[in-house]
């Protein structure tokens, strides 16, 4: 690994995009090889498959829905067969964390067992939801509210946490309303509380709104802003699952992750496992946003086609496939790819790797050729400018810095020998920052320089040429 | 002596660009307290009885040598009550917390809900991030300025409206959207936010929710799934748990 890094620096310092574009086929963010196909063809999804049925609020919401269609059945039973039941469905499941970085949830979930010091545990459920492009977690809260609180009760009896907090946005007030009447409904039906199910486990589940800061949906920033403090992240270790909120052992799952866990243990792992190429498994909430003529969100199986996925739920792009110009494939933080390799991309982890991106939280947004592509991108730095805690030097003056040159770029009012600045900047932005905010400002910059160069250059030729008359004309 | 001086001169004039006279806007916000006839530490803030109570439901949610936790949701019940949140509810909330003013003041100014200025009765929070612009909130924002005749971060002179530009709202398949208050208002064209702030301003109550026809997230103009009745319970059951 250090190899590969002072090779892509050393590359990096010579201006020229030949020497760039090599070094970036080597350097891939992690050692994943290609997944093997197990089928001929991954979705469409069959309905009897989807796990969030309730997704577009077509049924009732509260628990006499819920318990018709499926919810909080066997949940008795499932809580009875004790933690190892429950870890080793969602091993078997090969379910990976939902909210981005997708770490085996199975893996993360057993960290929490080892043998207790006297304190308590606690779930903490990261419900604060501020990826741009992503909005798949607030359906899941407004429309189904009750798979959030069985999968609560469900992964905490796993990790054998005491309660669990749901940490929502605080924007999202009306969704934080209904996740309170679900779990009211669920408090008096006995479900949660003392004798979960009458299974004899107690457990609690609380909610709790932020107050609009994007960097507290990272893991340690959460849990130090719902301490009641600034969302400023801290430094690991020691991990949660050591000290984390309050002082006590926590893990910090997504929403989808959580609300999905009691569908695996009911139907099995191997139900889930089937779903999707392995390491990649089972089933996933996509938003389709931006230029799309009908944008959604919609449960799909895991490695579909991302030209079917767009084509088929949200009815194709504006003008149609060739008038694409690129999508960002995981929300905000995923790096651009053109449509030459949207062509044949497939959504899942290995899938979007292997084209120098990332799934992250699974949000497309399309960008049809009448997107101001460098524009979109600024607005993106911008956002993150404004959302850095301003903890880390890097990134707080870091993307400040990436923010006016960008600004320059929209209008190419810059030489260019900056873009391998801006580049160098990028990458001194990356990997040296305590959470992964600064990582995920860098990528999109990252992505728009290695697809979009030449449009760069373009502007700023334009530019100079404009200046260049108006000198003259003077 | 007088070589030290002129040193020190060279060296003023060398880093004089290091001088400067008036603050960087770093931030939309200023961070620093002025006291104002409206909103200073001797004008007296105090929790009403309803919200005494509330105070005391929030306080139960966090386990015992941590309701500090609580800091959050009590600044944002003092922000429901008062309609912004003064520098006297900060104490309030201080006093209730036996934290040093400080722990609270430094929370306050980090999240962006907490409006440290008075705040107009609709406040119409505008999402122009990248999912949103692409569907074009730059026309949603001018027609609010427009409408409204202000500017951004600005409040009306009969204290009603105050537009805010803000990122990501989390609605972004439902791009461009609004949130006045509490509510999200979905898929706008200009026309709709037109509509939007009228209502307000009429003192109606205008339905939250998406704009061009559909209930929520579904794709517009017919499902593409979904489409059957949800399977019961025990579908697909497992052998281990029948």
């Amino acid at each position: 690994m250090a190899g590969t890094l002072s090779v892509s620096r050393l590359a990096i310092l010579k201006p020229n995009l030949g020497s760039v574009v090599p070094c970036l086929t080597v350097q891939s963010r992690n050692q994943s090889t290609e997944a093997p196909v197990t089928k001929a063809k991954y979705g469409p999804l069959a309905d009897e498959d989807r796990i969030f049925t309730n997704l577009y609020g077509r049924h009732d919401w509260r628990l006499k829905g819920a318990l018709k269609r499926g919810d909080w059945y066997k949940t008795k039973e499932i809580i009875e067969k004790g933690p190892d039941f429950i870890l080793n469905e969602v091993k078997t499941s090969g379910l990976r964390g939902r909210g981005g970085a997708g770490f085996p949830s199975g893996m993360k979930w057993s960290f929490m067992n080892k043998p207790s010091d006297g304190r308590p545990k606690y779930l903490v459920v990261n419900a604060d939801e501020g990826e741009p492009g992503t909005c798949k977690d607030r359906e899941i809260m407004r429309h189904d509210p009750h798979k959030l609180v069985e999968g609560c009760l469900v992964a905490g009896r796993a990790m054998g946490a005491r309660a669990a907090y749901i940490y929502i946005r605080g924007e999202f007030y009306n969704e934080a309303s209904n996740m309170q009447v679900a779990i009211a409904e669920a408090y008096q039906a006995g479900l949660i509380g003392k004798n979960a199910c009458g299974s004899g486990y107690d457990f609690d589940v609380i909610m709790h709104r932020g107050a609009g800061a994007y960097i507290c949906g990272e893991e340690t920033a959460l849990i130090e802003s719902l301490e009641g403090k600034q969302g400023k992240p801290r430094l690991k270790p020691p991990f949660p699952a050591d000290i984390g909120v309050f002082g006590c052992p926590t893990t910090v799952a997504n929403v989808e992750t959580v609300s999905v866990a009691p569908s695996i243990c009911r139907r099995g792992g191997k139900w889930f496992v089937g779903l999707g190429r392995p390491r990649n498994s089972g089933t996933k909430l996509f938003n389709i946003s931006g230029h799309v003529n009908t944008p959604c969100t919609v449960e799909e199986e895991m490695s579909i086609p991302l030209r079917e996925l767009i084509e088929r739920h949200a009815g194709g792009v504006r003008g149609g496939w060739d008038n694409l110009l690129a999508v960002i494939p995981g929300g905000s933080s995923t790096p651009l790819i053109p449509q030459s390799v949207c062509n044949e991309a497939i959504m899942d982890f290995d899938g979007l790797v292997a084209v120098q991106t990332s799934l992250g939280t699974a949000a497309l947004i399309v960008m049809d050729k009448s997107t101001d592509i460098v524009k979109a991108i600024t607005r993106l730095i911008m956002f993150y400018k404004h959302e850095s805690c301003g903890q880390c030097t890097p990134c707080r003056e870091g993307i400040s810095w990436m923010n006016k040159i960008m600004t320059r770029f929209v209008t190419g009012n810059a030489q260019p020998s900056e873009i391998d600045m801006l580049w160098e900047l990028s990458k001194q932005i990356e990997g040296h920052t305590i959470c992964a905010l600064g990582d995920g400002a860098a990528w999109p910059v990252q992505g728009l320089i290695r697809h979009f160069r030449p449009e760069l250059e373009e502007r700023m030729r334009v530019f100079h040429q404009k200046d260049k008359k108006a000198a003259a004309s003077n | 002596m007088l070589a030290n001086l002129r040193k020190i001169g060279q060296n003023l004039v060398r880093n004089g660009r290091n001088f400067r006279t008036s603050a960087v806007p770093m931030s939309d916000n200023l961070f620093v307290h002025r006291d104002s006839p409206e909103d200073n530490p001797d004008i007296k803030f105090e929790f009403t009885a309803d919200n005494q109570k509330r105070v005391e439901a929030i306080l139960a949610l966090y386990p015992e040598g941590h309701k500090r936790a609580a800091m959050i949701p009590l600044l944002d019940l003092a922000q429901r009550q008062h309609g912004w949140l003064p520098i006297s509810a900060m104490h309030e909330v201080a006093n209730i917390l036996s934290l040093p003013k400080m722990r609270v003041y430094e929370v306050a100014t980090f999240y962006t809900m907490f409006m440290r200025k008075p705040t107009g009765k609709y406040h119409v929070q505008v999402c122009t991030t990248t999912p949103c612009w692409l569907r074009g909130s730059d026309e949603v924002l001018k027609t609010c300025k427009d409408v409204l005749g202000i500017g951004v971060g600005e409040t009306t002179k009969d204290m009603q409206f105050t537009i805010s530009e803000v990122e990501c709202l989390g609605a972004c398949v439902n791009a461009p959207m609004i949130q006045v208050n509490d509510d999200y208002f979905e898929d706008l064209t200009a026309d709709d936010t037109k509509q939007i702030l009228c209502d307000l301003k009429a003192g109606k109550k205008p339905a939250p929710g998406p704009r061009n026809g559909r209930f929520a997230s579904e794709p517009a103009g017919g499902l593409t799934s979904l489409t059957s009745e949800p399977t019961g319970p025990g579908f697909g059951l497992q052998e281990a748990l029948k």
